[in-house]
């Protein structure tokens, strides 16, 4: 299916996708993300149990220490 | 615009600042210095030595509360600042009352976890709410990583990706570069682009 991920249009290899499905196949292995799917933010205990679609706009976002 | 004109419309405007450290302190004092109308401050912590590497504090200021000893900064700098200082360690019920009136929150945190804990509260519950992250902000040089970047209401100032560890400490420059594109970005949202 064709996404954008981070801004980019990426084509992932899958007919149905869940927010689990996708950090492992991207290789996203950190610990603390954010994720938001067409601007709605995902909660973690969601991730399992929420699919991404066709054409669906998602970001994963990298937390980082320090401030 | 002139600085009047400019003045005129910080000065009825609140930014939220949850985190008064490298951030938070440097991005509150930007923002006083343009005439904010108020500053809603947040942290539990004290002023240790190691802070002042990067943060808007005094030596005699060690050991004071860094809420409370911003807030005598911002006073000193510009009298006419509202500022309201919380000593408290934020969570999701704190942040979406004390934050309920601001027209843009800065995230100034230090730790990840905490990080994660204030974007999901307001990018969840508050999500008409703006608000700036800074991430990615530790070590020296590669001036030209830090940015800003935008999805809808979450604006991020940062490289992305240099994590404040004991051998890549987060230092004044860098930390004071990310803290003032946040007070930027803060005054692009309320004044619009330039």
């Amino acid at each position: 299916m064709n996404i954008t991920l981070n801004n980019n249009k990426e084509v992932i290899d899958a007919d149905h996708l869940t927010v689990t499905e996708l950090l492992k196949i991207k290789n996203f292995t950190f610990k603390l993300l954010i994720i938001k799917i067409n601007g709605k933010v995902v909660s973690q205990p969601d991730y399992a149990h929420t699919s991404i679609s066709e054409g669906d706009d998602v970001i994963v976002l990298h937390l980082i220490s320090g401030g | 615009m002139d600085f009047n004109k400019i003045k005129s419309i910080l000065s009825t405007k609140t930014v939220g600042i949850a985190g008064c450290g490298g951030l938070g302190s440097n991005c509150a004092v930007a923002l006083a210095r343009v005439s904010i109308g108020k500053l809603i401050i947040c942290d539990f912590d004290s002023i240790e030595p190691g802070n002042l590497n990067r943060q808007y504090f005094f030596y005699n200021q060690l050991g004071m509360m860094k809420a409370t000893a911003l807030k005598e900064n911002i006073q000193n700098i510009n009298p006419r600042v509202d500022v309201e200082a919380h000593i408290i360690k934020l969570d999701p019920e704190h942040i979406i009352k004390i934050f309920a009136g601001c027209d843009v929150i800065v995230e100034a945190f230090d730790r990840a976890d905490m990080k994660k804990m204030i974007l999901e509260t307001v990018l969840g519950k508050m999500p008409d709410k703006p608000i700036v992250s800074g991430m990615g902000i530790a070590g020296w040089g590669n001036s030209n990583e830090i940015r800003m970047t935008q999805s809808g209401n979450l604006y991020i100032c940062g490289d992305g990706h240099s994590e404040a560890t004991e051998d890549n400490p987060p230092l004044a420059p860098r930390v004071g570069m990310a803290a003032n594109m946040q007070a930027n970005t803060v005054l692009e949202i309320i004044l619009g682009k330039n």
